[in-house]
């Protein structure tokens, strides 16, 4: 059906409204449908009250400040090793053979699963987060630097070389910046998993960060911090994951021509 | 102009063999042939004949199985920026504007920006497309990135240019134009070049000299003089003389 243009972002915001209001009901009205109970969930004017009190607390600027540094940290070292390798990998059939055999035995194992021995194997716990935040953001990196690399057309390769450039130049004249899309589109897969992992660590180990507030608003029975938590991890994530789209965008201008000259 | 004495190429029994174990086969076998500085040379053939590789060879791209190639007396070892090649599709770098592209070789050579630029600005007006430096490649016409390739290669003063059909993917109207942007460029220059084409026209009307070869394994059959006068322009396409020689290429090819 056809309607007017400009009543498109009035639709969506009433698509919005529409939960809320459900949400509303069946947490005020505490329904039970059997398979699932609304008894113990919050209503969204709880969430609110509790997310304003929060806003107001000494501790959230620690909680931010403990997961963002524990992601930024992770993923940071996770870029740099991720494309290092990659182009390495994806350059030559010694580094293939060499690096990749043992990152493929790794790579099945999820981040998670890494928590009991991350803890067993670093002397501080900010560490073993970092290390399991680390270990969820390489892969995506890794696999599609490679990815990017290997599509690189062999016939750039070849005019790079008949133009005079040396090997070192090739890589970053050539090869770098003809996998930097996938490379970037693999940095934003990496920043999700990045945020997914560590919310999981800090459930687990944590004795801050917004995984821990989160897991410690149930244990004391704060259920509307809970749902604070929640949509506080969504709203990082998903800041931090349109920053790296965008920084890629700023740093890949050719992908984005405007028209044709002719 | 000190082009005149260099861009000689010496090929000597070349034999290329493609593929490995069971499917190796000879793309080229047995050319001999040598080539004066600043001379013209087409290269024609049916498709799959081995012109494509025998200027993969001459670019470096290619190991040659047996025999040699000299340019100036100097065996060739590896791609080397004194041979450019030009390709049928463009390999630009999309990620750099026009002038960037072709200003490259420049920078391989570690030459400063300013004065790099300023010699691809120059290049870029000879090659009519002044204006566009700040474009990316995918936003010029075939025809525009082809021109680009040309001066690409030009800024490094090679002694050869390699083109392996770099028409071909354009529109008649627009091949013949860079057909006569590319005779204006190297009576300029005067730089040798070895053009790959399976275009009768186009050989006739470029070359100074066409080299016919043979269906697989490569051979050449023919060492065909074309000593139509120079400036040539479109009305040589018509002309009695033309028809002649091109009747005897497609005899040559089997094509009558």
């Amino acid at each position: 059906m056809k309607y007017p243009r400009f009543k498109r972002p009035l639709l969506r915001a009433a698509s919005v409204g529409f939960y809320l209001i459900a949400w509303h009901l069946l947490s005020t009205q505490h329904v039970d449908l059997g398979i699932v109970t609304f008894q113990n969930v919050p209503t969204p004017g709880e969430v609110f009250a509790e997310g304003w009190n929060l806003l107001q607390s000494k501790k959230t600027l620690a909680h931010l400040t403990a997961s963002l540094s524990r992601v930024f940290g992770g993923f940071v070292l996770a870029g740099l090793v991720g494309i290092v390798l990659g182009l390495c990998i994806g350059s030559y059939h010694l580094a293939a053979d060499l690096l990749l055999p043992p990152l493929e035995l790794l790579r099945p194992i999820p981040a998670v699963a890494w928590i009991p021995l991350a803890i067993l194997m670093f002397p501080s716990t900010e560490l073993s987060m970092t290390y399991i935040t680390f270990t969820g953001a390489l892969f995506p990196i890794l696999l599609n630097t490679i990815h990017g690399v290997v599509g690189v057309d062999a016939r750039l390769l070849a005019s790079a070389r008949s133009l005079g450039a040396r090997q070192l130049a090739v890589f970053h004249e050539v090869i770098l910046p003809g996998a930097a899309q996938n490379i970037f589109t693999g940095l934003s897969i990496g920043m999700g998993t990045a945020w997914f992992c560590l919310v999981t660590a800090e459930m687990i180990a944590g004795q801050f960060g917004i995984g821990y507030y989160t897991w410690s608003a149930y244990t004391i029975q704060n259920y509307a911090g809970i749902v604070v938590g929640m949509l506080l991890i969504g709203g990082l994530g998903l800041l931090s994951s349109q920053l790296v789209k965008r920084l890629g965008q700023a740093l890949t201008p050719w992908h984005r021509p405007p028209a044709k000259a002719l | 102009m000190s082009h005149t004495e260099l861009g000689r190429v010496d090929i000597k029994d070349l034999s290329i063999t493609l593929g490995r174990g069971k499917q190796a086969f000879e793309a080229v076998q047995n050319v001999s042939v040598s080539i004066a500085p600043g001379e013209f040379i087409c290269l024609l053939g049916p498709s799959g004949c081995g012109k494509s590789t025998l200027l993969g060879a001459l670019a470096g791209h290619l190991p040659a199985s047996s025999g040699s190639i000299r340019v100036d007396a100097k065996s060739i070892s590896g791609p080397d920026s004194e041979r450019g090649i030009v390709f049928q599709q463009h390999t630009l770098f999309p990620w750099k504007s026009v002038i960037d592209n072709v200003a490259f070789g420049l920078k391989m050579q570690g030459i400063p920006r300013n004065v790099r630029h300023e010699q691809a600005r120059d290049l870029l007006k000879l090659v009519g497309l002044a204006g566009f430096e700040e474009h990316y490649p995918a936003q010029l016409s075939g025809g525009m990135q082809q021109r680009v390739e040309i001066a690409r290669v030009l800024i490094n003063s090679p002694k050869v240019i390699l083109m392996d059909e770099p028409f071909g993917a354009l529109d008649a109207q627009t091949r013949i134009m860079m057909q006569q942007l590319l005779l204006r460029v190297w009576e300029r220059f005067n730089t040798t070049i070895v053009f790959v084409t399976h275009d009768i026209d186009e050989a006739l009307f470029l070359a100074d000299r066409i080299l016919v070869m043979s269906a697989r394994p490569g051979r050449i059959i023919e060492n065909l003089a074309v000593d139509f006068q120079r400036p040539r322009d479109a009305e040589l396409l018509t002309s009695e003389a033309f028809m002649h020689l091109k009747r005897h290429c497609l005899q040559l090819l089997h094509l009558r």
